[in-house]
């Protein structure tokens, strides 16, 4: 540790007041149906589901749940809107369609991000700086290529593929809508969305931003669920394209599935990113980069950094510096504008988190967690770290997908490289150094398919993000992300 | 009049010449059912040796510039140039092609290799972008090499279909693998000769012969294949490749090509198809 000196104490005597965001403007339906073909419609599956505020446990609402029949409503009436309007309009009036939903969830920012807050968990400094300032920003940028594909793709002839069938993930639900349904809707394709079963609001809310901004009916349609309603999105015959968020086992099922069928398959899977430190690096920075990188969104990231690699000479002073710091990230109310960690997404999240968590302990590596006071109610986990930690632990191959970081040494680049690439996943990495040329010796050493090089978790639409390996393929952002999303002939 | 000195066509792996370690062999004859040569059968270890190699030598090809990678394929081109005639032969025997389509043959992988060997230092600046983020970052995406590429080639053209998926494969720093064509593998086994005699480093393309349907589950489901391109033409093999591939999430690539004379058959997009992404965001600041 480093030599001890006067600090700031972060204790009792720091007390912040607490600093809601205000809920008046949310406006939370009862009871939500599916979004087919423009309208919200009862689902024929006659389930429904609730969804929660993680943070609370109270019941926000409840859903309609696609089944076999609901799904393909859903992409008939897709199929019919590619056919019929979507694939027969100018690209340019494509493009004003997709700007004006932009501008709406602009406009609804507010409302969207406090939304976000209740159902997902997470901070509302985030949903309100990050998720949807994103969100709007995905859709803003694609816009602007519905009328330009063929300066992507030179001496080639691009059209519309058809209905995707896009399935999302939980931890980040609007921001993940949008980058599923912007490129596929400025490159003339139709939609059906299926939001994440604990997430389902937001997407449920941009789906009366669709129907105010005039969209089509058809053009998305949004069927709310679980695994089974992802698998009939998968499987429908008439779904053209499949893009998937999520998990690499659910992602490997529907390789599998698509297989033989002719479908378009894109995937964004997990991750186990390597965050090296080296001893050159401004260590301060490199410290709020860390916990930016694992505490972000309570570390339900794909491309978090939860495997941070310290060089060994200044492990010592790292650590103690990430000790001291985690005590002062502040836990608690998503909605409150000063807190830091929100709540685990859900209860059974909380559970393998736990799980994996007692294992690192079993297996011998040192835990290191913050002692900040656990709201008795809703789902929480305290910031974690843990040290000696080998590279057979679990805690540092698998993906734990919350605020639990394990800790590893390097003495030479060449180990550093070593270890961050040894692992099944290639999603992202970081490198911490003040010396360019070392940075880009690095990089360009790193199987993941964007490294951050004195940052970290920073995204832009015009920057393509997908993983190498078993973290997916395909890129979302950028000109590369629209690869994914146009039939080319040449 | 002196006897004949046959040639043994055995596998290429690692840059060397090797028979197969299971001993078998399949006989292959020319369209007149004339007994032409015993060809090695390989098997699920030569696989796996093969993809051994092929892993150790494909960071190092990958590390190579970019102007000596073209140099290499354009030696290639040279070396089939200087061995035209022996391979027309070949052809004319197996698959038993007319002199004209042979020679036609030979030509256009000739121009084939010299089309890939240009493309070496060029496909980046295409592919890449500069990425204008908002925020204060030098945001830029290069295409990466994806590593140990299987091919599993088609029976014909044999010869110009194994130059067409192997060219762009290993072009962009791959290592590859290749299942060469089952019917017809003596012009793609001759090949290993200029392989041999390019400066291609050892290991950076191997050539399996074999049958099919016993060595593509092999090569699908191998942890340490990260893509496959597959040429076959079979559709209920590719649906096999495409759920074997699930196990590590392989990228496949499947190619139906009606005509490998045609410019359609080369450029940019066999290239794309076998290089992953790679976006770095770097500070920008004093």
């Amino acid at each position: 540790m480093e030599a001890e000196r006067p600090r700031l104490e972060f204790g009792s005597a720091w007390e912040y007041s607490p600093a809601p965001e205000s809920k008046d403007h949310v406006k939370i339906e009862k009871r939500y149906g599916l979004f087919i073909g423009g309208q919200f419609v009862p689902p024929k599956s006659k389930k429904y589901f609730q969804t929660i505020n993680p943070a609370t446990e109270e019941v926000l609402a409840e859903v309609a749940e696609a089944g076999a029949e609901d799904v393909d409503a859903a992409v008939r009436a897709a199929e019919e809107a590619h056919r019929k309007r979507w694939s027969k309009l100018a690209p340019a009036e494509r493009g004003k369609y997709v700007y004006r939903i932009a501008r709406m969830i602009q406009e609804k920012s507010r409302e969207l991000a406090v939304l976000e807050s209740m159902n997902g968990g997470k901070p509302i400094k985030e949903s309100r700086d990050v998720d949807v300032p994103l969100a709007l920003a995905h859709f803003f940028y694609h816009a602007g290529w519905a009328d330009k594909l063929e300066y992507a793709f030179p001496r080639h002839t691009v059209s519309s593929i058809g209905v995707c069938g896009q399935i999302i993930p939980w931890n980040f639900p609007l921001l993940m809508a949008a980058w599923k349904l912007a490129p596929a809707l400025a490159c003339g394709n139709t939609v059906v969305l299926k939001p994440a079963e604990t997430t389902p609001l937001t997407s449920l809310a941009l789906a009366r931003i669709i129907q105010e901004a005039d969209l089509p009916p058809g053009v998305v349609n949004i069927v709310p669920g679980a695994g089974e309603t992802g698998a009939h999105v998968v499987n429908h015959p008439r779904v053209r394209k499949v893009a998937f968020t999520g998990s690499t086992e659910v992602g490997k099922i529907i390789q599998r599935a698509v297989a033989g069928t002719g479908k378009r398959l894109t995937l964004e899977l997990g991750g186990k990113a390597a965050n090296i430190v080296f001893e050159d690096a401004p260590l301060d920075q490199a410290v709020e980069g860390i916990i930016n990188g694992i505490y972000f969104n309570q570390g339900h990231v794909c491309c978090a950094g939860s495997r941070l690699l310290v060089q060994e000479s200044v492990a010592d002073a790292v650590l103690g510096k990430l000790e001291r710091r985690i005590a002062t990230l502040r836990l608690g109310d998503p909605l409150d504008k000063n807190t830091d960690v929100g709540a685990i997404n859900s209860k059974m999240q909380l559970e393998k988190i736990r799980e994996l968590v007692a294992c690192g302990v079993e297996e011998g590596a040192e835990i290191h967690q913050s002692s900040c006071a656990i709201p008795a109610k809703g789902f929480f986990f305290p910031p974690t770290f843990f040290t000696g930690v080998a590279q057979s632990h679990r805690i540092a191959r698998e993906e734990i997908f919350g605020p639990v970081l394990a800790v590893m040494t390097f003495r030479t680049p060449e180990e550093a490289v070593e270890k961050a690439n040894n692992i099944p996943y290639g999603l992202s990495a970081g490198i911490w150094t003040d010396k360019g040329s070392k940075i880009f010796k690095i990089t360009s050493k790193m199987k993941a398919g964007v490294v951050w090089a004195n940052t970290f978790n920073k995204f832009d639409p015009s920057s393509p993000f997908g993983g190498y390996k078993e973290s997916g393929f395909g890129r979302e952002g950028g000109v590369q992300g629209l690869r994914a999303y146009v039939e080319l002939t040449s | 009049m002196s006897l004949d000195v046959r040639k043994t066509y055995k596998l290429y792996v690692g840059g060397e010449f090797v028979r197969t370690e299971s001993g078998r062999y399949d006989a292959v004859e020319s369209a007149k059912k004339k007994f032409l040569a015993n060809v090695s059968r390989g098997s699920r270890k030569d696989l796996r040796e093969a993809v051994r190699k092929a892993r150790e030598a494909q960071p190092g090809w990958a590390a190579k510039t970019a102007y000596l990678k073209g140099q290499i394929l354009y030696r290639m081109a040279e070396m089939l140039e200087g061995r035209a005639e022996s391979f027309e032969k070949v052809l004319r025997d197996s698959p038993g092609l007319s002199p004209a389509a042979a020679k036609k043959e030979v030509r256009a992988s000739i121009d084939r290799l010299v089309h890939y060997a240009g493309w070496s230092d060029k496909y980046t600046a295409i592919l890449g972008t500069v990425n204008p983020v908002a925020s204060s970052y030098f945001d830029f995406s290069v295409p990466e090499p994806m590593g140990v590429v299987g091919i599993v080639a088609p029976d014909a053209p044999d010869l110009l279909g194994l130059v067409s998926h192997l060219a762009p494969v290993i072009v962009c720093g791959n290592a590859a693998v290749v299942l060469v064509s089952e019917t017809s593998p003596l012009a793609s086994l001759e090949f290993a000769e200029v392989l041999a005699t390019s400066d291609l480093p050892s290991g950076v393309a191997n050539l399996i012969s074999g049958r099919r349907e016993e060595l593509v589950p092999h090569l699908a489901r191998h942890m340490d294949v990260l893509a496959i391109s597959d040429a076959a033409g079979d559709a209920a093999l590719s649906k096999q490749i495409g759920q074997d591939a699930a196990v590590n999430v392989k990228r496949v690539r499947r190619y139906a090509l009606p005509d490998y004379f045609s410019g359609k058959a080369q450029g940019l997009d066999y290239i794309e198809a076998f290089t992953e992404t790679k976006t770095t965001w770097h500070p920008i600041g004093v």
